[in-house]
């Protein structure tokens, strides 16, 4: 049974789900020029959220419906990432959308579903819950990227993600029953109890191979990366935006919850899985974004290098790998944003800014653009000072004290050659010279969205400053 | 045969038909073809939970999966084809499969009445509750939780399905009640005042009154 208390701990996500069908609901009352209360509201109401998540933050880690829910530190910090990345989102996104007629209010109140999925996912103390989450998650995006559905390439996106993503959520559900199979019962801390002594260990071995296949879908690593390019380049920008954050915000927790959480004493299996990956998308990852010409796609590539990264900080299974693996996260996501911001900024109707050469000379053209997109390479390539530099450190330092050498050093190269594609945007943007007949780029982006887009790119410097305090923050998490 | 081995020969038997029916759904090229495989594959599945003596959820699979969700996806299947004359050919030409299909599951449920009739006594059930209703109380107890999320899921799918499929169309004829039923004759008949008086033509001519 349940009781009070237990809805006391779900406050945040509570008011979000109330909140969600307000949005839904109010969102029917208006007319289409009335459209901008829509958006503000649901920034009121994400901001809502953020508050009650930090407010009601709780010493200890908690736990709701019999353990199916747990509230703690990594949950918070991943929920606050999550939601601010939405925000940012919905701000940046609104001129782009009004500009393509897809200004509608389920935009709205589906990306807040599809952020409550992840509340749940990062929170879940059960395979039940994980899954649950993960499909709630997970089908607003699929809707999302559907979005545009006078586009071919849009609609072949999100058929392409469909499918795929309930391919992925079907073998972790088949992992999820052979790890029932194999221990008895769903909860996590209950499987990470009684894993060790499983009479039927292969049974389970089975089962950690398929939830790791699941694992790797969400990240998007190789050699299960074959979503996210297409994928990328076919949705709308904003939600190009979105599924390069959110979701591998909440893959981290996915990973983190199953693997440590639940099959913590087969940690010898999986971190060599994870191992193996992390260098496959090192590889292929920063390999084939030096032949892409479409800006998306190569993020996309770039993407899935990153998420090479991650798996190199995940497979030290102890409190230093996860809160490296949570810091890179964070620090990705909002890197993502300023680049992927800056597309969407100069685009307008009827003109997609996703190629390379539309970047051409752009510093002539928009000085201040340039240079935010050029700090957002430099920060993705991983240039001191920036916050993608000390997050690779972070990393690799991780990698090398779970006694992963050789993995470090295959980063260490992969990294460097990275290098080259980012520079190269750079090297477009300041030295090459606009095409002859270029497209005109947005003569005036929205107010808002400069002032946001700004705060953001200059967050990218002035938070090296405050690194510290949020490493802090991510070893805390995990109890170091 | 005692109890065990039919219930052992029965499992197997409903798993491979199973496992075979769901490689029929990826590998048939007719789509009629597969979603009558995927058919026999609820209906396998349906037995096996009969077998492990999940009566309600096994149940629940044949009559809404089986029974209303497929044959609203053999409609919509068959309603992809825009080509009319094959499909009303194709009653005879799916009908050797269709029976195909009938008998499994005809030998399948024979298979279960088997097992039921040769398990004399009753299965495990210290409660002695029925399984529905212990179902009905996990549902709303320990897994309160997971069941609102469900619920959640659904709306969510309600919702991406409008946002997908509805489109404004603006030069559809279509009526709209509301704005007939608030017509007032005022806004259909214009009244226009008139004078009263007939013009006379000037030009009537007089000669043609009756002589007197």
């Amino acid at each position: 049974m349940f009781s009070l208390n237990d809805l006391l701990v779900m406050v945040p996500e509570l008011y979000l789900t109330a909140a969600a069908c307000l949005v839904l609901l109010f969102d029917v009352f208006l007319k289409d020029d009335q459209r901008d209360a829509t958006h503000w509201l649901a920034i009121i109401v994400m901001l809502g959220a953020i508050f009650l998540v930090i407010h009601g933050q709780t010493p200890e880690t908690v736990t709701a419906f019999g353990g199916m829910f747990v509230r703690d530190h990594m949950a918070e910090i991943l929920k606050v990432t999550v939601m601010v990345a939405t925000i940012l989102m919905f701000v940046i996104a609104r001129p782009w959308l009004k500009d393509r007629q897809l200004f509608i209010g389920e935009f709205y109140s589906l990306a807040i579903f599809s952020v409550i999925g992840v509340m749940l996912l990062v929170s879940a103390g059960s395979l039940i819950t994980v899954y649950l989450g993960l499909e709630l998650f997970a089908l607003p995006a699929y809707a999302l990227v559907a979005l545009n559905r006078e586009s071919k390439l849009s609609s072949e996106a999100a058929i392409k993600f469909f499918v795929l993503g309930a391919l992925a959520s079907g073998l972790m559900l088949f992992g999820m029953s052979l790890i029932y199979g194999a221990t008895g019962t769903l909860a996590l801390d209950r499987i990470f109890a009684v894993a060790g002594t499983t009479p039927h260990p292969h049974l389970l071995q089975l089962g950690l191979v398929f939830l790791v296949v699941g694992i790797g879908f969400e990240f998007g690593v190789v050699p299960f990366h074959m979503w996210l390019p297409d994928v990328y380049e076919g949705a709308p920008t904003p939600i190009t935006m979105y599924i390069s954050t959110v979701p591998k915000l909440a893959a981290v927790g996915l990973a983190y919850r199953l693997l440590e959480g639940g099959l913590g004493p087969l940690a010898a299996d999986w971190r060599v899985m994870l191992a193996i990956m992390a260098a496959l998308s090192l590889i292929v990852g920063n390999v084939v974004a030096i032949a892409q010409k479409n800006l998306k796609r190569m993020l996309a590539y770039s993407t899935i290098s990153h998420m090479g990264f991650l798996f190199l900080a995940l497979s030290n299974p102890t409190a230093e790998g996860y809160s490296a693996a949570l810091f890179y996260a964070v620090c990705f996501a909002l890197m993502e944003t300023v680049a992927f911001g800056v597309i969407l900024a100069l685009g307008r109707k009827g003109f997609e800014c996703d190629m390379i050469d539309d970047l051409k000379g752009l510093n002539r053209r928009s000085p201040w653009f340039a240079g935010m997109m050029a700090l957002a390479m430099f920060s993705l390539a991983g240039i001191p000072p920036l916050w993608g530099f000390m997050a690779k450190v972070l990393v690799l330092k991780a990698a090398i004290d779970g006694g992963m050498l050789w993995l470090a050093i295959v980063a260490i190269i992969c990294a460097i050659i990275g290098l080259f594609y980012y520079l190269r945007i750079v090297k477009v943007m300041y030295f090459d010279a606009p095409v002859e007949g270029a497209e005109p780029l947005q003569a005036k982006p929205d107010f808002v969205l400069r002032a946001v887009l700004s705060i953001n790119a200059l967050g990218l410097i002035v938070m090296i400053g405050f690194s510290g305090t949020l490493f802090e923050w991510c070893r805390a998490a995990f109890g170091v | 045969m005692n109890h065990a081995t039919l219930q052992m020969v029965c499992f197997i038997v409903f798993a491979v038909v199973a496992v075979g029916a769901a490689l029929a759904v990826v590998a048939a090229k007719n789509t009629v073809h597969g979603v009558l495989a995927l058919v026999l594959t609820f209906f396998s599945t349906a037995c096996i939970w009969m077998l492990a003596e999940a009566e309600f959820l096994s149940l629940a699979l044949v009559v809404v999966y089986v029974g209303a969700v497929m044959v609203l996806f053999l409609f919509v299947v068959m309603m992809l084809d825009i080509d009319m004359e094959p499909m009303r050919e194709g009653f005879i030409k799916h009908l050797p499969l269709g029976i195909g299909a009938a008998a499994i599951m005809l030998i399948e449920m024979l298979g279960i009445i088997g097992v039921r009739a040769l398990n004399v006594q009753p299965g495990l059930n210290p409660a002695g509750v029925s399984n529905i209703k212990w179902l009905g109380e996990a549902l709303f107890t320990r897994f309160l939780l997971p069941f609102e999320i469900a619920a959640l899921i659904l709306t969510v799918g309600l919702v991406a399905a409008v946002v997908l499929a509805l489109r404004v169309r603006t030069f559809s004829k279509r009526q709209n009640p509301a704005k007939q039923s608030a017509v007032r004759a005022g806004s259909r008949v214009r009244m226009v005042k008139m004078a009263a008086v007939a013009q006379v033509p000037a030009s009537a001519p007089a000669s043609e009154e009756p002589q007197a």
